[in-house]
């Protein structure tokens, strides 16, 4: 059979795009993780509110950035808040407690949202209704601009934690948490800074995603598991790992697609994560374990 | 002389036990006794989850592909093989579990804790998404009807299920697996489990193949979770690719924390507890009961991590 | 032991401490004094570290209380305890191996309040003591020697401007060479004024830069002297530690 190579070159356009929100998504699960410890369950939630601020936002000021950093900020509050409340008093208990609670907080969370907003789909304008031509297609400007920004965020965080006075006290926590408590760092209130930090780039994903497909309270599973297989064969808790892991499955699914259905497609991810475990159970992504 | 005590206590309070339920049916209404077999089929998935989170120390949030599968499987026997068979039915289910359960077993058991937890939930939206789209074999989303089987044994009697007979052969079924899975835990296999639990890097160093008894504990929890299927598929008639969702994992997971994993039976008081709070609260709330539902269960999981059995076992002993 | 003294920089009265059902520290009192160096002394295992470990805030005393200038800080997080002026250098070093030397020193200097002058000054001041730290300040600190390593604990000890320091074992695992070296970082810290709260292996070592001396056995002071009267060869110390 034989495939057409302006298909191949477009498929790899959206699988790019995809790959961008879903590494955002998968940085803040990982960074969650590498840092504290904590599956967070409710990351897939966070995404969908942001989402559903954005909506918010939007009708109230017309302005799409304006909803991105406000629907940001608000969940990162929200981030904060709930680590606080039902997190902190898990600080040294079993890992698999904080997998539980999160869990429970994706419940609320999404039933929350669809008493609030309803079963019915919001459908949030893009920015930018530009399109530039790519073969025979129309291709959406704002794709490449959900993208960019995605690295753009990326790439913040990544200075963040090389630079900032605050990134190197989330390394050394990393790394070891009773030394950087007793080098003064207050290390509970790292661990809440990175939860909201973690629940805004959700948020952002849920933003930037919304005028895709339209906003419903269900779609944070789907991108919660996604970003779980990311996470898995990425290397868990390994940021650079995450975001090759993301674009490689996405370029992955997006070339199936060309010969079956989406949610077939979906079935790839799954095969490339069974794969990983079986060879190489640390993940694909990172440096061969010492 | 205090330990005979204790395991007198024990079988009058499990002969009362059983005896209520088993003439529930005679006093109940209708709906009310539907909802008590209900209760019963939940709480033998959950039971058989309790295997790995309470006795291995394994979180699946992966056990509603044992348990769909168990439904399907029934689903598949009563719709091909005329007359429809019960027994049949708990064959196929008991084969569909339990290869998902092998499938299963063999990748995600090469990891543990969380990294486990996220696999079992992975593999089982895999089936999902399977059972979803491959419309042809399982009527995708609007899923199967079929007939319910008569009860019996062929050759020697046959009656057609009622509320009543359905009620009694389900409590039959789950105090049996109820009494089996009590005596395997408490076998040197469920010791070896429970070692696992306390210690795996001790465990492996006495020499057990820990991963060899990982395998067969999801295989066992595995197998009692698609017997509650097969139940499932008996009272409801229908197979649907919800029965294979994550939500039906996920509430496992809830019944066990609310009821006390690591008991058995804290499994089924937690369903119980959770399909009334469900029944309550749903009245008010429709379907955003999850909201206080989910609420309940951090606070559990925080204050009260031993479940209500455990709580309500410490109280006693005050 | 006596009341309180208004003196003492730090004072443990009398504080227990298990790590699950082991009861590891059986009623600990001992004080250090502002600018002293202190050593404490004992077998392995006899709860030294644990000691210092319990006024760090890092386990926490079931009885007993800690004083740091007259006002308790028993069960404060460790943090706190860092931000009062309290420095610990760990056994085994603990340096943030992926972080640089300069990263390494950061975590302790990027405090609130800590104006940029004196950050380049307090930089500056171990860089002069330390050079080799400057020399290396933009290599991971897993990528330094032992004494390396140690320099580096110490030096990240001292961006909290501490009153004092818990030393423990400084010199285990290095080079005969650089076990003077730790001698001459001690006289430094002393000369900055810092009181040093020191367990050490080294006899000689231990004797020579500490003023008094606490011997530990079975989780509780058992001895106290001046570092003065004693030798290394003295009955008492072949009696605690064995030698």
């Amino acid at each position: 059979m034989e495939i057409p190579l302006d298909l191949i070159l477009i498929q790899t356009v959206n699988g790019i795009v995809t790959g961008m929100i879903l590494a955002l998504v998968a940085s803040g699960l990982t960074l969650i993780f590498g840092i504290m410890d904590v599956v967070n369950f409710a990351h897939g939630e966070l995404f969908m509110l942001g989402a559903y601020f954005g909506v918010i936002v939007l009708s109230a000021t017309g302005s799409f950035w304006v909803a991105l950093v406000v629907a940001t900020l608000m969940v990162a509050l929200l981030g904060a808040a709930l680590q606080v409340v039902t997190l902190r008093p898990l600080i040294g208990r079993d890992p698999l407690t904080t997998i539980l609670t999160t869990f429970g907080i994706s419940l609320v969370l999404q039933n929350y949202a669809l008493w609030q907003f309803g079963p019915v789909a919001r459908k949030i304008q893009e920015p930018l209704s530009g399109h530039f031509p790519l073969f025979y297609l129309e291709y959406p400007v704002y794709r490449l601009v959900i993208a960019l920004l995605s690295a753009a965020i990326i790439g913040g965080l990544w200075l963040f934690l090389k630079y900032g006075r605050y990134g190197i006290w989330i390394r050394a926590t990393m790394q070891d948490r009773v030394m950087a408590q007793a080098m003064g760092i207050p290390v509970p209130w790292v661990y809440t800074a990175v939860f909201a930090i973690g629940a805004g780039m959700a948020a952002a994903s849920g933003v930037l995603f919304g005028p895709l497909v339209g906003v419903h309270h269900t779609m944070g599973l789907d991108w919660i598991l996604r970003a779980f297989i990311v996470v898995v064969v990425g290397g868990m808790g390994s940021l650079g790992g995450s975001v090759a892991a993301a674009i490689f499955i996405s370029l992955l699914e997006a070339y199936s697609s060309i010969w079956v259905s989406p949610a077939q497609a979906a079935i790839v991810s799954f095969v490339v994560l069974i794969l990983t475990l079986l060879f190489r159970p640390t993940g694909l992504f990172v440096p061969t374990p010492k | 002389m205090r330990e005979r005590d204790h395991a007198r206590v024990y079988w009058t309070g499990f002969t009362v036990v059983v005896a209520l339920l088993a003439l529930a049916p005679l006093v109940l209404p209708e709906y009310w006794r539907r909802f008590v077999t209900e209760i019963l089929i939940w709480g033998l998935l959950a039971m058989s989850s309790d295997i790995l989170i309470g006795y291995t120390g394994m979180v699946s949030f992966g056990h509603s592909a044992f348990f769909g599968l168990g439904v399907y499987g029934a689903g598949a026997a009563l719709l091909m093989v005329k007359p429809p068979s019960l027994w049949l039915a708990i064959v196929f289910g008991l084969i569909g579990a339990g290869s998902v359960a092998l499938f299963v077993a063999y990748f995600s058991t090469r990891l543990r804790d969380i990294y486990f937890a996220i696999t079992t939930l992975i593999f089982s939206q895999i089936f999902y998404v399977i059972i979803f789209t491959w419309t042809d074999v399982t009527g995708g989303e609007n899923g199967l009807t079929f007939r319910k089987p008569p009860l019996g044994i062929p050759g020697v009697f046959s009656t057609p299920f009622t509320t009543s007979t359905l009620h009694w052969f389900v409590l039959a079924v789950v105090t049996l697996s109820y009494l089996l899975l009590r005596r395997i835990t408490h076998s040197p296999f469920g010791m070896v489990l429970q070692s696992i639990r306390e210690n795996e890097a001790r465990t492996r160093a006495i020499g057990y193949p820990v991963e060899r008894y990982k395998i067969a504990a999801v295989m066992l929890s595995g197998l009692f979770a698609g017997l509650a299927g097969v139940l499932y598929a008996v009272q409801k008639s229908f197979a649907a690719p919800d029965f294979v969702f994550f939500l039906i994992s996920g509430q496992t997971v809830i019944f066990n924390v609310i009821g006390g994993i690591g008991t058995l039976v804290g499994p089924i008081v937690g369903a119980g507890f959770f399909l009334m709070l469900h029944e309550v609260l749903s009245r008010f709330l429709t379907e955003y009961y999850l909201i206080p539902v989910g609420i309940i269960f951090i606070a559990m999981v925080i204050f009260m991590p031993q479940g209500l059995l455990g709580f309500a076992r410490r109280w006693l002993n005050r | 032991m006596s009341a309180p003294d208004a003196a003492a920089l730090v004072e443990v009265e009398a504080i227990h401490t298990h790590y699950g059902k082991s009861h590891i520290l059986d009623g600990v009192s001992l004080r250090v004094g502002p600018g002293e160096v202190v050593g404490l002394l004992g077998r392995n295992g006899v709860g030294k570290s644990t000691t210092l470990k319990s006024i760090m805030g890092l386990v926490r005393p079931s009885r007993g209380r800690v004083l740091l200038e007259g006002k308790p800080i028993t069960g404060l997080p460790a943090h706190r305890l860092a931000r009062l002026g309290i420095g610990y250098v760990p056994e085994d070093r603990r340096i943030f191996r992926q972080l640089t030397v300069i990263e390494n020193l950061r975590t302790g200097l990027d405090r609130q309040g800590v104006a940029e002058a004196r950050k380049h000054a307090l930089l500056q001041k171990v860089y002069d003591y330390f050079p080799v730290l400057a020399e290396r300040r933009s290599q991971p600190g897993g990528t330094l020697s032992g004494g390396e390593q140690q320099m580096l604990a110490i030096a990240r000890a001292m961006m909290l401007e501490p009153k004092i320091i818990l030393l423990d074992e400084p010199t285990e695992g290095l080079m005969p060479r650089m076990v003077s070296q730790i001698s001459k970082i001690i006289r430094v810290l002393r000369r900055e004024r810092i009181a040093i709260l020191l367990v050490e292996q080294n006899v000689p070592l231990t004797l020579a830069a500490s003023e008094r001396v606490y011997f530990m056995e079975k989780g509780a002071i058992r001895h106290h002297a001046a570092a003065s009267e004693l030798h290394a060869d003295d009955a008492v110390i072949r009696q605690y530690l064995g030698i």
